[in-house]
């Protein structure tokens, strides 16, 4: 178990300074830093001092190191964009993309799961043949798309509710903005959360429909049947219980792609959150803000995971014989 | 001297094998195969016939007149008089030759991309599983590390970073390749792995003792008697890529980071819809996004059927 844990932190590890060499190479051969801090009519001479104040001449190992500590403290430079620390912009948008998040995450997962139980139980129904009929379409639309329509059915013709940004927000704090205090704010949530989550949901339908059509079928539900069970307290006690393992799983696996896809969302819904940020910076080829961002999503996929896979291996006992069947 | 008897007279030709074999009868009796075929053939078709099908080059300023700005479809202009089966857009282009040029972009773009990834993917793959060792458990590793990061996050950040590396004048010429790339590298590791898995099956077979007994060069029998045995599978996962690639490359363009705005896609195309949705030009954005739709459904559909197809346990 302690070596399992060892090794799964190591990879991690690994990981991280991998996707922190690939930042620093961005960070520090794209374009030349000197010349975006000064300006034109800087000597050779001045730009030398400056380049070794830096330290941008000594040894690429040692400025790798430094970025490193840096990094670890949440340094990341001065867009060269926006003229402002980069941990400063991010941690500013931050609360956007969380709340955003937040709410599709759970909107995939509560109507997600409840779908995939009932298309499971009314395997023939005809509802569920269109939910599933839907589904597919669900998967097959692309997000931006997605949200486009809904904007041209919910906004443009409707005019419900909202087609852009966050509405009015209050100030949480001095680090935390949040809408869901504001009745524009909640209403700006609803498109993009809609949005975010259903691919996630179609996804989550499916695997909890073909866990618990798997999970019905096996001997111990046809004995707590045989038993008298009460129908309900099979299909929720036995059956539902023993499909929720990797449902949790590929849900927090999901989480990561929520944060990916809500660049995709932000810019279609004008969220003010870090992935538009982000798509600006690689559009004005912004490096630092561009960095700092693949750092950030690269912690939050690799902690994610690490989490995942340790939670696993606490739940499934199957999974430790496996192992240890292997090591032998 | 005896005459040779006529050999095989009765053999039947290679068109009617192809025809007779379970493939093309499993084909010929899915509905739902035939016409994502058609539709997806159709639209093949229109995207690379589209110098001789499109009315106009959208992309020729000469040929464009600004009066026939915002004529919806089916309608004649309120100026000049003309009509488009799908309107025209803010500058007067044909909604329908501007789509044909569109398509025709988006899909080399996709096309081009599954290509890279799969000579990527069955080079790795083919090579991990022949020698095994430390050399597959490193490359798998990666497979995994970037499996785990979205297709999407991958490709723009490999754009952003290559961005970043070309200098400004070059940027816009080398954005299709850039795009190329970006889609091919966030997908390899499906064909990788596929690959690999097959290779580690099939290298212990007889036929590859023998030409390995024979002397035949090991990257020789990767290629000429290894690859053959795995092309099914990875055929499969190349046309639910290709589906893949287009939605990838038309939400990059979408976000403004793909194609540049001088060889439109159809994803820049929704763009530029979207901007004209509140002043209430719908089919600006209606008639890309339709075919994008098809485009990536239809494929979708025909690798779905494909995949079971070439499943023997299904049938």
């Amino acid at each position: 178990m302690i070596a399992f844990i060892l090794r799964r932190l190591l990879q991690s590890i690994i990981v991280m300074v991998a996707v922190a060499a690939v930042s620093f190479t961005l960070f520090r051969f794209v374009g030349d830093p000197i010349s975006s801090m000064v300006g034109q009519e800087a000597s050779i001479a001045d730009r030398e001092a400056l380049r070794d104040s830096l330290g941008l001449n000594d040894s690429i190992i040692s400025q790798f190191l430094r970025f490193m500590g840096d990094a670890l403290q949440g340094e990341f430079g001065i867009s060269y964009r926006l003229q402002m620390p980069v941990t400063e912009l991010i941690l500013q948008r931050l609360p956007a993309t969380v709340e955003l998040a937040l709410v599709s995450g759970t909107l995939a997962f509560v109507l997600g799961l409840s779908l995939g139980v009932y298309t499971a139980l009314k395997r023939r129904g005809i509802l569920s043949n269109l939910i599933m009929t839907g589904s597919l379409i669900g998967v097959s639309l692309p997000t931006f798309l997605i949200g486009v329509l809904l904007i041209w059915v919910f906004a443009v013709e409707l005019r419900w509710l909202p087609s852009n940004g966050r509405g009015e927000v209050v100030a949480l704090g001095d680090w935390w903005s949040t809408g869901f205090l504001t009745h524009s704010g909640r209403l700006a949530l609803i498109l993009p959360a809609i949005t975010l989550g259903l691919y996630q949901m179609t996804l989550i339908m499916r695997l909890v429909r073909a866990e618990m059509l798997e999970v019905l079928r096996t001997d111990y539900i046809k004995f707590a049947r045989a038993r008298g069970l009460s129908s309900r307290a099979v299909n929720f006690g036995h059956a539902l219980k023993n499909t929720l393992v990797p449902v949790i799983t590929i849900t927090g696996l999901q989480l990561g792609s929520i944060i990916a896809f809500a660049i995709i969302t932000e810019t279609v819904f004008n969220w003010p959150g870090v992935g538009a940020l982000f798509i600006n910076s690689v559009r004005f080829v912004d490096v630092p803000v561009m960095a700092a961002y693949l750092m950030m999503i690269a912690l939050i996929f690799v902690v994610i995971n690490l989490i995942v896979d340790l939670l696993y291996y606490a739940v499934d006992p199957r999974l430790r014989v496996d192992r240890a069947a292997k090591a032998h | 001297m005896t005459t040779e008897p006529n050999p095989t007279p009765k053999e039947p030709s290679r068109l009617y094998r192809m025809w007779d074999s379970d493939l093309a009868y499993a084909f010929r009796t899915a509905p739902v195969a035939i016409a994502a075929t058609l539709v997806a053939l159709i639209i093949i078709g229109g995207a690379v016939f589209a110098p001789w099908l499109a009315t106009m080059n959208p992309f020729n300023p000469a040929e464009l007149n600004l009066m026939n700005g915002f004529t919806p479809p089916m309608e004649p202009n309120a100026f000049t008089g003309e009509t488009f089966l799908m309107g025209a857009d803010n500058q007067g282009r044909d909604m329908l030759s501007t789509i044909l040029y569109g398509t025709r972009t988006s899909l080399f773009v996709g096309a081009m991309a599954v290509l890279f990834a799969m000579v990527l993917g069955i080079s790795v793959g083919l090579f991990a599983g022949w020698r095994g060792g430390w050399v597959d458990s490193a490359l798998m590793r990666v497979a995994d590390v970037q499996l785990a990061f979205p297709a999407i996050l991958i490709a723009l950040l490999v754009f952003g970073i290559a961005r970043g590396f070309i200098p400004d004048n070059l940027r816009d010429q080398l954005a299709i390749w850039v795009l190329i790339v970006a889609i091919g590298l966030s997908d390899w590791v499906q064909f990788a792995r596929v690959v690999r898995g097959a290779t580690m099956v099939e290298k212990n077979k007889e036929y590859v003792q023998a030409a390995r007994v024979i002397g035949a060069h090991p990257v020789k029998i990767m290629f000429r008697h290894i690859l053959p045995n795995v092309m099914g599978p990875v055929l499969v996962i190349a046309t639910i890529s290709l589906a893949l690639a287009i939605i990838a490359e038309a939400t990059l363009s979408f976000l403004g980071v793909g194609v540049p705005p001088t060889q439109p896609s159809l994803g820049t195309l929704i763009r530029i819809g979207q901007s004209f949705l509140i002043s209430g030009e719908w089919w600006i954005l209606l008639f890309p996004a339709l075919t994008l739709l098809a485009l990536a459904l239809s494929v979708n559909l025909l690798g779905d059927w494909l995949r079971d197809a070439l499943n023997p346990r299904l049938r």
